[in-house]
Order: structure tokens, then sequence, then C-alpha cells
């Protein structure tokens, strides 16, 4: 589904990822943990390029993202991304945030898209809020219509940075849970997090990044239980 | 008793003032303030109206990643903005318009407000934009907008509502700078004023006169924009 191959990026003179080379199946739910600043955030926009990596290749279904032929909007429309700080469009309902994008994108017609955008609403637990502007929902809310946003375009894959570091505690809970019913109906996800247990229980594969490199791939079980390398190891025993 | 002071107040002061020569001519004249006026206020509007839509395209070019585009947006607003109105105008009419139409002194007018205020309008509209949180084109981009999608459904209707007190402003500041278009000629307030003065010679009343419509123009759009500034943060 998405084969990463010697990625690199720099900020100016920092070099942020220094060889990426990932492979992920579809269907499969793979979470990235590491220290801040490890480079997990840019290694997930540069998958949609809304950062443009300095050089490696970048390729989602059988399509090269980076080679210059590619319509970038059109893979777009297939890989929907979920940001930390949801960034819902304050201007418009949460309805009209939901129906936006393929009725400016996919010219469905309204009826259409507005059908569609109640069904993803209950299916987050939404479904009395469709009338609403995002300033009146909670940031639990907020990030349930934001993941129905992106599912509206019927994406084959599912980017995930960060998607409850912005939440208060008591509303990661309801947050995660969509993610999980996500994972269940066998949608690809790359989720970038700090939750261990998410990572554990949902995840199929875990990858550890530090310094711009993955330095350690396997299961939950191995990565939690039995990790390898040195960083993950003092990583892991300052976090869990 | 308190009335008895307005009464001497009304006798010894207002009255003289009613009775003046110069207060007189100002309510004779007072079509010929009201025509200049109205001339006044249609320039204003025109330019402010065609100067959106010439500050909209330029912040866009400005913004632009290409420099076949961007270069000239800099090079409009960098003029309009670096030289006085008054020398754009002499410029204008004089110089430029004659070469490609005779344009009247109202037309030259409306032309040289409008490309000045685009100017000034674009640079508005451009920090309007860039006020916009950054995120919100990420997540319409990541949806798979393209830049003009994005740029129409998700951050001009957010950057409205950021550009409404500085247009104002503009709005303002080009009324006040119409009387300038005084000096090609075309009828609007100021102009009004000086054919008047130099058949009456009655230079305070008059400019007075002018001051205070000036005045009490600029007043009433504050307070409307005050009024849609205090609705837009409500809502």
């Amino acid at each position: 589904m998405i084969t990463i191959k010697n990625l690199y990026k720099s900020f100016g003179k920092l070099q942020v990822l220094k060889g990426i080379n990932c492979h992920i199946s579809p269907q499969e739910v793979v979470c990235i943990i590491g220290p801040s600043g490890s480079g997990k955030s840019t290694l997930l926009r540069c998958v949609n390029q809304l950062e443009k990596p300095d050089s490696g290749t970048v390729n989602i279904d059988g399509i090269e993202l980076t080679s210059p032929n590619t319509d970038i909007n059109k893979v777009r429309q297939q890989v929907g991304m979920v940001f930390q700080h949801f960034n819902l469009f304050p201007h418009r309902t949460t309805l009209e945030n939901i129906t936006m994008a393929p009725v400016v994108i996919k010219k469905t017609n309204k009826a259409g898209a507005q059908q569609i955008a109640r069904e993803l609403l209950r299916k987050v637990g939404l479904s009395d809020k469709d009338d609403v502007y995002p300033a009146q929902l909670s940031g639990g809310q907020k990030q349930r219509v934001a993941i129905a946003r992106a599912l509206a375009m019927q994406p084959k894959v599912m980017l995930f940075d960060e998607p409850t570091s912005a939440l208060d505690p008591e509303m990661v809970g309801e947050v995660l849970e969509v993610m999980k019913d996500l994972a269940k109906e066998g949608m690809t996800m790359m989720v970038v997090t700090h939750e261990m247990g998410f990572a554990r229980e949902v995840g199929q594969r875990v990858l550890f990044m530090d310094e711009g490199l993955i330095v350690e791939e396997n299961t939950p079980q191995q990565i939690f239980e039995n990790p390898t390398n040195p960083r993950t190891q003092t990583f892991l025993s300052k976090v869990l | 008793m308190q009335f008895w002071h307005l009464n001497i107040f009304a006798i010894n002061i207002l009255q003289p003032i009613l009775d003046s020569n110069g207060f007189q001519l100002v309510i004779h004249n007072m079509g010929n303030f009201l025509h200049g006026t109205l001339l006044t206020l249609e320039i204003t509007a025109l330019s402010v109206l065609f100067g959106m839509f010439l500050g909209l395209l330029a912040a866009l070019l400005k913004m632009s990643r290409y420099k076949v585009l961007s270069i000239p947006g800099i090079l409009y607003i960098d003029f309009f903005r670096g030289t006085p109105l008054f020398v754009q105008i002499l410029l204008f009419y004089f110089g430029i318009l004659p070469l490609v139409f005779d344009a009247t002194s109202f037309e030259a007018a409306v032309i040289v407000c409008s490309l000045n205020s685009g100017a000034y309008i674009a640079e508005i509209v451009r920090a309007g934009i860039q006020a916009v949180d950054k995120g919100q084109m990420e997540a319409a981009r990541s949806l798979g907008m393209n830049n003009f999608q994005a740029m129409w459904h998700v951050i001009l209707p957010q950057a409205y509502k950021i550009v409404i007190p500085p247009m104002v402003n503009e709005f303002i500041a080009m009324l006040k700078d119409t009387s300038l278009v005084a000096v090609i000629g075309a009828e609007e307030l100021t102009h009004s004023g000086r054919i008047l003065v130099s058949v009456t010679y009655e230079a305070a009343w008059i400019w007075g006169t002018v001051a205070l419509i000036y005045l009490l123009l600029t007043r009433a759009l504050s307070m409307l924009g005050d009024y849609l500034e205090r609705r837009l943060a409500t809502e």
C-alpha cells in the first residue's frame, strides 16, 4: 500500500529524516512512536506531501508521489489526514465541514454528501451535533468530526498525526474508540502517537523512531516487552 | 431661569451668525455642496469597489510561488504605494490616459483612485490571508483541494472578517484623498468649494463647510466600521 524508500528531509541545516525505508501493507495499522523531534510527524507529512522530501520516494498504491507527473491533489483524496490541532473549518458547521470536500472536489450533489456526512457523524457518535459550529464542540468532539471529515473522501489510507496530544485526558478515550473501530473495519492506518496503550492494543506493528531514523520495528508485543535497541529501551523506560 | 440664558445666547451670538453674509451664502449654495458631496461619494465608492478586485488579484499575484506572477504584483503595489496620489493623478490624467483614450476628469479620477486603492487593499488582503491559521490551508490541501479551491472555500471566508476593520479605514482614507482630484477638475466636494470661494471670497465659511461635510462623512463611516466590527466579533 505505502512504500517509502530512502527518504531524506531537512529544514534548513537541521536534518530531520535521514534515510527512512518502510512498507505498509493494506489494512495494516502501524503506530510510530519515539521522542519529540525524532521526525515522526515529518515522516507522516511526507506521505501526503505536505512536506516535500529532499530525496527518496513515496509510493502509494502504485503511484509515485514524488514524480513530477503525479497529480498530488488526486492522491491526497485517497489519503485522509487527522491533525493534532483538528484544523476544522471554524466558519462552517460540522455537517458542512464534512460535506465540503466531496462537494467541492468530487462535485457530489449536496443532498448525497449530506446523507454520507450524517452517516459518518453517527459513526463517530455525534449525530446530534450536525448543526453546530466547531467552536461549540469539546476537543474530543472536534477530533471526531475531523476524522469524519477525512473519511468523507472515502480514503484508502488514514494518517493520524498525534490525534490525542491536544486533548484533555478524559477525552482521549472517545477518540481512540473511533480509531479502534476504524482499524477493525480494515482501514490502512499510520498513527503517530504517544498513546502506548493504543499502540499496544490496536497497532499491528510499531516503528520506533529516533533522530531521523527508524531504529527498531516489530510487533507491539516484542517492542514493548523485549525491545532490543538500547535507545528504544531508554525511551520506553521513561514513558511506560 | 435657564431658558433666560439660552435666550441671551440666541439673540447675541446665534442670530448674528445666522444673519451673516457667509452663512447665507452657505445655505444658498447648499445644492452645490450636495452635488460635490455626491460625486465625492461616487468616486470613493467606485474606487474602493474596483480597488477590492484589483487588491485581491494583486495580493494573490504577490503571494504566488511563480516569479512571472509575483513580480508584476509586487511592482504594481510598490509603485502605487510608493508615489504620491497627487503625482499619480497628474501622471495619468495628463500623461498616460490621453495615449489610451479621451478620459473625462471623472473617469480619470475613478481610474487613478481605483489603482491607488487597489495597491493598499492588496496589502490589507495579504495580511488577512496570512493571519488565517496555517493549519487551515493544510487541512484543505490534505483533503485533496487544489490551491484555488482551498483559498476560495476555506481561507478567504475566514480572512474577510480580519480584513473588514482595515478596509473601513481604507475607505475613510480614500474618501479624504479624493479631494486631490479637484486638481484635474473632477466636480467633487473640494472642487465645489474652490469654485464657490473664487466667486464669493468667503473662504472661511466655504472651506469650513467643506471640512465639516468631510468630517460628517468620515464619522459616519467609522461608526459603521465599529458596528460591523462588533457584529462580527459576536458571530
